[in-house]
């Protein structure tokens, strides 16, 4: 997977493979990270993201292949890799006895930093996080979204370089997951490596520069989003539903138009670079669909393309 | 929803995260401090949780051994002492047989509540554990870290226990301070195997108060706790010896009142209970290890 970049490697896996028994839940994938940029993994859930970022977070042991993160081994040097990472995991783990501040000074004395440092760091973060009026409360009272923003201050409470998000916005409601959004792309002007797991497409297209996408443990593509979409998918999608029991019979009706179609228990899809056009001869063909619309094609196109699958079921 | 209720734009707020003159130590020093210190860093986390709910701890850890006292020591003293004119406990009043007894015993009942739901709770309900593991902290500096936090509350309660007590001249002796330790020590003889325990099993379906009806709560009334262990029946004093609580109280009369016992029995107890502690937190490195880095 050679790079025309000189920004030096901060993640690089060959082969990475992790077995539960008889089950191999990622299966010898390569892949690398540059420093500052934003990569992603998507597939849906039980891909083997997270398996993936906790063999990353140097908390998860591989079964075989190579990994080193900053040029360090995790199995070897576990501590020092985790010094380097700033991680906000798929279920916040947030200690509940603690105050909302009292968690991201504790957090930092994981890492042995000194109180005169994680006081006046504890109150930036805060107000990173727009938290500064919840310093003082219970974790226990927090929204979800003050909960998942309080994760990912705690995260960055060290200065790491290298920020691991697993499904940061799941959960939250779409204004909740704007602000998260806007703040995850703050720290990635500011240089910091994101490698996030979503099964949002939105979220991949938003926040990476370049993602592979997982499906049983497996890397089915890897690209930017606008290439993987120009490679996989065409550049408008028509979507068309006949009514449930009709979805399924007209697929063979509509053969010919557009470059390929795809037939979903709720609707119908065609493939083609103009949508009016195709919808044109649908029409043209005497089929009156319920309701038709044509947009651009998505992620969630090529994933449909790679695996016959949605991503979210 | 007030999650969103800031303002979309607030620059000073990165710009004072983003270009604040403090800087973190590098990656470096993070994992060799956390490699040397990461057990205390742990310990601190859960004393800080702890003195969330300090009224709590006081009125449990100090309040529940008063009550036995002032219930066996004072009430049932006068009526045994009356009886036996001490000669059944080595010539000591009835209070001060008690006092070494109901410290080892407070410290034992303690630690089988520390090292029990907090520990589930850390795996499992608030996944507290899995926040210092990514971190450069390791699974056993988590499980060590536990211990060590358990261990000082042990001994501050201990402490506030026998002052009280010894106020009222129920610990005599001037090596009766010691037994703050050997409590401790007989706390974490019940607890850290507990802990092992709790880690390793996977749904709370009772077994808690399963432990405290039939094992916390024998040990407490068959371990020599109100009356010697020898006036037992011979097929029950088995349990004596198996149990923390026993060895525990015995060292605490040998240190409190000067109870005459064989050096060699007196050794016995603290390796006893040294071996136990010491065997349990090996299993229970390797349970939390397995269990957090699987």
């Amino acid at each position: 997977m050679p790079h025309t970049t000189t920004r030096p490697i901060v993640i690089s896996a060959k082969n990475l493979t992790k077995k539960y028994g008889d089950f191999t839940a990622v299966d010898s994938i390569s892949f690398e990270v540059p420093a500052g940029e934003s990569f992603g993994l998507l597939g849906p859930n039980g891909a083997g993201k997270s398996t993936t970022m906790r063999m990353i977070g140097g908390v998860s042991q591989r079964s075989a292949g190579e990994l080193e993160i900053m040029g360090l081994d995790p199995e070897e040097q576990g501590p020092e890799v985790r010094a380097h990472l700033g991680v906000v995991p798929q279920q916040d783990n947030l200690d509940e006895e603690l105050r909302v501040r009292d968690n991201l000074i504790i957090y930092g004395r994981y890492f042995g930093l000194p109180l005169s440092y994680l006081k006046p760091k504890a109150d930036e973060l805060l107000e990173f996080a727009q938290l500064t009026e919840k310093a003082g409360s219970r974790v226990d009272d927090l929204s979800g979204g003050m909960k998942r923003r309080l994760t990912i201050a705690r995260s960055l409470v060290n200065d790491p370089k290298l920020l691991l998000l697993d499904e940061p916005t799941t959960g939250l409601d779409p204004q909740a997951r704007h602000i998260l959004w806007d703040r995850l792309f703050r720290l990635k002007e500011r240089g910091v490596t994101l490698i996030l797991t979503t099964h949002y497409m939105d979220e991949a297209e938003q926040l990476c520069d370049r993602l592979i996408v997982v499906d049983k443990g497996r890397i089915m593509a890897e690209g930017s989003p606008a290439s993987l979409i120009r490679e996989y998918s065409t550049r408008e999608v028509l979507e068309l539903r006949f009514g449930t029991e009709r979805n399924a019979t007209v697929g063979r009706e509509l053969e010919g138009i557009g470059e390929r179609t795809e037939t979903l228990p709720d609707r119908v899809l065609i493939y083609a670079d103009d949508g009016e056009a195709a919808l044109e001869q649908v029409t043209a063909r005497g089929l009156s669909p319920l309701t038709s619309l044509v947009r651009r094609s998505s992620l969630e196109d090529v994933f449909l393309r790679l695996t016959g699958r949605s991503l979210v079921d | 929803m007030t999650s969103g209720s800031g303002p979309l734009k607030t620059p000073t707020a990165e710009e004072r995260l983003f270009d604040s003159p403090l800087r973190a130590h590098t990656p470096a020093v993070s994992a060799a401090r956390a490699r040397r210190f990461g057990t205390w860093y742990i310990a601190e986390q859960v004393l800080r949780g702890m003195k969330g709910y300090l009224d709590v701890i006081i009125a449990y850890s100090v309040g529940n051994p008063l009550m036995y006292l002032v219930a066996m020591g004072i009430g049932l003293a006068s009526l045994v002492d009356s009886n036996t004119g001490g000669a059944a406990f080595g010539g000591v009043g009835y209070l001060q047989f008690i006092v070494p007894a109901l410290l080892a015993s407070g410290a034992v009942m303690t630690a089988a509540e520390e090292f029990s739901y907090p520990v589930m709770s850390g795996f499992k309900w608030h996944r507290t554990y899995y926040g210092p593991l990514a971190s450069p902290i390791s699974a056993q500096q988590i499980c060590q870290g536990r211990v060590l936090a358990v261990a000082i509350r042990l001994v501050a309660q201990s402490a506030v226990y026998l002052a009280i007590v010894a106020a009222f001249g129920a610990a005599p002796s001037g090596w009766a301070w010691v037994s703050v330790f050997t409590a401790a020590l007989a706390g974490l003889a019940f607890g850290v195997p507990m802990m092992a325990y709790a880690a390793s099993i996977k749904d709370d379906r009772g077994q808690f108060a399963m432990v405290q009806r039939f094992i916390v709560m024998p040990l407490f009334l068959f371990s020599g706790t109100f009356f010697p262990l020898s006036v037992m029946p011979w097929f029950l004093q088995w349990i004596g010896w198996i149990s923390p609580v026993w060895h525990g109280a015995e060292l605490g009369r040998v240190l409190s009142y000067g109870h005459a016992e064989p050096l060699w029995l007196s050794i016995v107890h603290v390796l006893y209970l040294a071996a136990v502690a010491a065997a349990a937190l090996v299993a229970a490195r390797r349970i939390y290890a397995r269990r957090l880095e699987g």
